[in-house]
Formats: structure tokens, C-alpha cells, sequence
């Protein structure tokens, strides 16, 4: 062990009732490990016991895309900010499909996990984020078919796609932070077990998901931006697809603020509750 | 001071809007408050209370109680996973807790892939593990099946694997919780080795467990508790004989609790004049009676006793070692077994017998059927002498050494 190792690990642990954790922070990084074996785990089980593993991930988009773009683009006919309907559809299913399982994944991710958290110590916030992290893998997945689709479209990307990670953090941040605020929950009520599912499958029609936010009349849009799904659906779109597509900033600006209250109450309730959750799991 | 309030287990929404509810309605009968303003729903319980305890560095606590003392809680606080509701607990050092072996193990995955997520788990750096990882496999025993799924392994290998990297994480405090119930007895005796040895090292091991036996033998202070509270703290040996509820010392009468057809009822111990007694002199012999009981005939039993110092097994005896005459047959009955005990060149200390019991391949032994009793010195000096309590060996024996002059300086 290395002397800074040892100095670290020397360090006198104080419990006290009500006391806040002076090394919360520097616990959470030292356990960043488990952060990449947690995740590791969840990905190695998936894709061993589902026997199509990652077709998975291609044919749930591609499916929403299809139903998606009859519906909307051609039972409804609906604009589509001069791209073919279908990307129109799929570079909003991209962020939505990460966002709703990253939430479904890491509300019930304390759950799962149940038995390691009534018997080990470790930052209980990395169960939460891993989940998330499990998510990005479908992601990367996704978004290669994605630029398949575009490909056969003939659409190519701009600069702008460039800008895509940045547009990524900000629909990961808005994960972890619902994310950590229904895990904790769900520790404590049950009931978001079937709250959660309710939200994701409400969020689909709500955001604009199979539809471009353009169709919402100028004085609702800033209201509509208080979904932050708005900004980061609306930013996807603008990133991938260029051409004509805009973002309707003061939105994007309103969901962004929304966006970093949501994460920065998330950690919050997370860390207020966190030590009860082996009691009540 | 450690306090831990226990609460609700599950709360639904539905739970909490009808107690809300229910206060409101009271609220409502009661305008001027007073009846029950406190929660109604929720029973206040103290899981553990006024609890004050030291532990030095290097000692080895035994932390003993019925079921419901507050062993659990305890433990799980000090492991940090629950938080206490009021006082104060400062370790210094790394802590390892073990309260279940394999945290965190999933089937699907194959023992290495095991071995990294659970040290992760349990606190590891990937460097850390990577460097143990050849030492883990081989206590464990699993180099064949390094990656197979661990679905695939038996349970004895599976909960090895688990000790293993349990085992061989650095930690200054260890916290073991019974987790040698389980396996094998070789494997347990395995483990206790470890543990040991982890022991020598100079760490810290607070050991919670129902087995008097491992307690006695592992630890270097033990302590009790009942219904949360402390109500001793001292040598394994006393504490052991408060927790048996041995009145008269030197008489154990075991409780009888289990559905096995043979069990032992009670061990009674006696000086060399047949006193019974739990403080025998140094330099003199004694007598162990088991009695046990069978209730269903049996044709292939073997008694055992054992009896061990601080920690290591002396002497392991079976019943028909030297005669046979019953060949491992019983009838339904009562039985006394009575065992001279050579204690006259055994050294002073703490010591304890166990009773074993098997039938065929089947160990029937109880955990508490363990008596404890020391040698206690009042008239041999020591002082200098090989044989003083805290040198090496167990044994008062001592050698005649005759010493002779070989060559010579001229």
C-alpha cells in the first residue's frame, strides 16, 4: 500500500447521530472503482442472459421509429423541420430512450441491489450512477444505427454534432438527478414502483418525442420548456440533424437551470435519506 | 453512548396518508391537542442503549447475546450501514465488515469476474485486488473454476471464493458476523485459522456468533449483551458462563432446542477431589461428565470432546478410541460419558471443552454445548520458568535437560 494510500486509509472514521459525512466526496472517489464494476456487472448479466442482448437495443428504436412516424408524420402529418420524418423521430427516441431507462434503471436500482446495501458499506449514490452508466451502452448502440439510418437518408452531420457529448451530459444529468430522487423514494413508498413506469410512459407523449416542439404555438413554448426533456429533445435535434432545425433558446436556457435544480435536489434528498436505507429496504 | 431506534420497515404512501389521516381526525376530536400527539403509528424501540466499549488495537472482541440483543444492530452501525439515532463511534483505521459472505456475488458471473466486483465491494482498488488475486484463488481452491459462472460451484466453494476475498482485504478493524456458520468443518476451521492470523497481525476483530466454542477460541475479551444493553464485559470465559446462565459454575446444562435424535443436556465439570468447579489448580487432574440424551435408536454414534487454550485445539478425543463395547449403538436413553482429564501438566489459562456429537457422516453437535473453565496457578512459582502463562507452548511439563561437557579449553 502506498504511503498516500495508507494515510487516507488511516484516517479516523467519526459516526455520530445526525452528523454529516465529512467525507463523503472523497469516499465516492475512492469507491470510483466500484462505480465501473457495478455497471460492468450489470452490462456482463444482461447480454449474457438475454439471448438476443444487443439487438435489444436496435429493435426497440427502430420499431418506435416506424409506429412513431406513421402516426404522427403520416396519420397526423405533422411538420418535420425539413428532414425525413423517421429521423425527425429518431433523434428524439435517442435522448428519450436513454432518459427513460436510465430513470426507470436507477429508481430501481436500490431495489435490486437490496441485499448489498443491508449488508456493506460503500457511497450508496454509486448504485444509482451505474445504472446510468448501463445506460449509455445502449446509447452508444443506438446512436450507431442512428447514423446508419442517416446514412441511408443521405443526411450528413455538421459541426454541430461535435456539440452531441455536451448535449449527452446535459440528458445524463437530467437522469441522475429524477434518477436519485425516485430511488430514494422508492426505498421509502412503495408506491413509486408503479409511479415511475407511469412517469416514463406519460413523459413519451408529453415530450416532444415523436414530434418536433415547433408545432407548439410561440406564447406556450417557454411554458412547454418546463419539461427539461424540451431542451434536451430540442438540442439532440439541432445537433444531429443541422439544416433547418433550431433551438428555441429561452426554453433550452429555462430547462437548462431546471435541469441543474433537479440534480443538485436529487444529491440532496439522496444524501438526507441514504442512511436509512438499509433500515427500510 | 450508541443508541439505534428501529423504525417501520416499509412505509407505503397509503400508510403514511391514513396515519396523517387518522391524526387529522384526532385532531379534529381533540382540539386542544394532548391525546397522543406524537406519532401514533410508530412504537419507539431502543435496539441497543447505552452502550460504552474501548477496544484497543490488536484486541479480539467477542460480542455475545440471545437473539435480539442488539448484536446485529450493533454491528451494523459500527460497519456503517445504518445510522445511529444518537452517540458517537470513532474508528481509527480501515474497517472491513463481513456480515454475510459473498455480497454482491451474481450467479452469471464467473469467479474472477466475482473476485474484482466484491472487492470492489468491500472497499479494494483494482491494483489491490489484482496484487491478492493469486492468493485469493488459492485459499479459496478455486483455480479449476476461475471462470465458470459461480452458479455452476457448490456451495462449499462458493462461500470459500467468498471468504476468500473477504479475507484478504488490509483492514485495521475487522467485523465478522457468524459468517463461520456456514461451509464445511474443514473449511471453518480454515477460516478460524485466518482469522487467527489476522489476529497476530496486530488487527483489531470484533466477532459476533452463538458458537461459544468459537468464541472461547478466537477472542481475547468478550462481551454481552441482552435486550440492547451491556451486561458484561470482560474475560471469554465469564462472559461465556454469564451467557450459559451457569449458576453453579462448572455445570452446564444445555438448553434442549433442537429436533435432533441424540443431543447432550448437560457438561459438568470436577476438580480432583469431585467438586464441581470452573476454577481448577494448576498441577492437578480433573473430570469432564457429558450427559446426553437419545431419542430414536442409533447404530453408528461417535461422542467427541475437544478441548482447547486460548484459541488452540489440545486435545481431541472420541469415545471409542480405546474400548468399543457399545460400537456406536444407543438405545433411547439417557447417557453419562465420564472423561479423566490429564490437566496436571497443562499450563494455566482459559480453556474450554467442546462435546461433539456425529452420527454417521451427520454432525449433531451443538454450538453451545462448550464449557469454559480455567486453570487457575495459586502455589507453583512461575516467575522465570518456561512454563509461565504468557510464554510459548501449553504444556507444564517441565524437561530434566542433562547437560554435558564434551570438549574443553585447555
Amino acid at each position: 500500500m502506498s504511503e498516500q494510500e495508507n494515510q487516507v486509509t488511516k484516517r479516523t472514521i467519526i459516526i455520530e447521530a445526525g452528523r454529516a459525512d465529512a467525507y463523503y466526496w472523497r469516499d465516492l472517489w475512492q469507491y470510483r472503482e466500484l462505480l465501473w464494476f457495478l455497471a460492468l456487472r450489470d452490462i456482463l448479466v444482461r447480454y449474457k442472459q438475454t439471448v438476443i442482448g444487443v439487438a435489444w437495443s436496435l429493435i426497440r428504436p427502430l420499431l418506435t421509429m416506424i409506429v412513431f412516424t406513421i402516426v404522427f408524420g403520416k396519420l397526423a402529418g405533422l411538420p418535420s423541420s425539413g428532414v425525413p420524418y423517421p429521423l425527425l423521430v429518431f433523434a428524439g427516441l435517442l435522448p428519450w430512450q436513454f432518459f427513460s431507462n436510465s430513470l426507470s434503471d436507477s429508481s430501481n436500482s436500490l431495489m435490486s441491489n437490496a441485499n448489498m446495501i443491508s449488508k456493506v458499506y460503500f457511497p450508496r449514490l454509486l448504485i444509482p450512477a451505474s445504472s446510468i452508466l448501463v445506460s449509455i451502452v445502449d446509447f452508444l448502440i443506438t446512436f450507431t444505427l442512428l447514423l446508419a439510418v442517416m446514412l441511408w437518408y443521405g443526411v450528413m452531420p455538421t459541426w454541430r454534432l461535435l456539440l452531441l457529448p455536451a448535449l449527452l451530459l446535459l440528458a445524463l444529468i437530467t437522469a441522475l438527478g429524477a434518477g436519485l430522487w425516485f430511488a430514494a423514494l422508492n426505498t421509502h413508498f412503495r408506491d413509486f414502483r408503479y409511479i415511475v413506469p407511469f412517469v416514463v410512459q406519460f413523459g413519451l407523449y408529453v415530450s416532444p418525442v415523436g414530434f418536433s416542439s415547433e408545432i407548439i404555438p410561440e406564447k406556450w413554448r417557454i411554458l412547454y420548456s418546463l419539461n427539461p426533456m424540451v431542451a434536451v429533445i430540442d438540442g439532440f435535434r439541432w445537433s444531429i440533424l443541422g439544416g433547418d432545425v433550431r433551438i428555441y433558446w429561452p426554453g433550452f436556457a429555462l430547462s437548462s437551470v431546471l435541469i441543474a435544480l433537479i440534480l443538485y435536489s436529487g444529491v440532496m434528498y439522496f444524501r438526507k435519506t441514504e442512511k436509512t436505507f438499509a433500515d427500510v429496504i | 453512548m450508541l443508541r439505534h431506534k428501529l423504525q417501520q420497515r416499509h412505509t407505503s404512501l397509503r400508510d403514511m396518508l391514513s396515519a396523517q389521516l387518522s391524526r387529522l381526525g384526532s385532531t379534529l376530536r381533540h382540539p386542544l391537542g394532548g391525546f397522543n400527539a406524537e406519532n401514533p403509528e410508530q412504537e419507539e424501540f431502543w435496539a441497543l442503549d447505552d452502550i460504552s466499549l474501548s477496544v484497543s488495537p490488536g484486541e479480539r472482541v467477542g460480542i455475545v447475546g440471545r437473539n435480539g440483543a442488539g448484536k446485529s444492530t450493533l454491528l451494523k452501525i459500527l460497519s456503517r450501514i445504518t445510522d445511529p439515532t444518537s452517540g458517537s463511534i470513532h474508528l481509527k483505521g480501515r474497517v472491513a465488515s463481513l456480515l454475510e459472505v459473498g455480497t454482491g456475488f451474481h450467479p452469471e458471473l464467473t469467479g474472477r469476474e466475482n473476485i474484482f466486483l466484491n472487492g470492489a465491494i468491500l472497499g479494494m482498488s483494482k491494483v489491490e485486488i489484482q496484487r491478492k488475486f493469486s492468493a485469493i484463488v488459492e485459499f479459496a481452491e478455486v483455480e479449476k473454476f476461475l471462470d465458470t459462472p459461480v452458479k455452476w460451484y457448490s456451495s462449499g466453494m462458493y462461500v470459500r471464493l467468498a471468504f476468500s476475498v473477504a479475507a484478504h482485504l488490509e483492514s485495521d478493524i475487522l467485523i465478522v458476523d457468524e459468517v463461520l456458520a456456514v461451509g464445511d468443518a474443514n473449511f471453518q476451521k480454515k477460516c478460524m485459522g485466518k482469522m487467527e492470523s489476522v489476529a497476530n497481525e496486530g488487527r483489531t476483530i470484533l466477532f459476533v456468533s452463538h458458537n461459544m466454542g468459537a468464541v472461547a477460541e478466537l477472542c481475547s475479551r468478550a462481551v454481552l449483551l441482552n435486550l440492547g444493553r451491556k451486561v458484561l464485559d470482560g474475560s471469554p470465559a465469564e462472559v461465556i458462563e454469564a451467557y450459559m446462565g451457569q449458576a453453579g459454575g462448572g455445570n452446564l446444562k444445555i438448553d434442549v432446542n433442537k429436533n435432533n435424535p441424540i443431543f447432550v443436556t448437560e457438561l459438568i465439570l470436577k476438580d480432583a477431589d469431585g467438586n464441581v468447579t470452573s476454577s481448577i489448580p494448576m498441577g492437578e487432574d480433573a473430570e469432564i461428565e457429558i450427559r446426553y440424551s437419545v431419542k430414536e435408536p442409533q447404530t453408528n454414534v461417535t461422542m467427541a470432546m475437544l478441548l482447547a487454550r486460548h484459541g488452540s485445539s489440545l486435545l481431541y478425543s472420541y469415545d471409542n478410541d480405546i474400548a468399543n463395547e457399545l460400537e456406536g449403538k444407543r438405545d433411547v436413553g439417557d447417557y453419562s460419558a465420564r472423561i479423566r482429564l490429564p490437566l496436571s501438566r497443562m499450563k494455566e489459562g482459559q480453556y474450554s471443552i467442546e462435546a461433539k456429537i456425529g452420527v454417521g457422516q451427520t454432525n449433531m453437535t451443538d454450538d453451545n454445548a462448550v464449557i469454559v473453565f480455567e486453570i487457575c496457578n495459586h502455589s507453583i512459582d512461575t516467575t522465570h520458568r518456561s512454563f509461565r502463562s504468557d510464554r510459548p507452548g501449553h504444556i507444564y511439563w517441565p524437561l530434566e535437560w542433562q547437560t554435558t561437557r564434551l570438549t574443553g579449553n585447555t
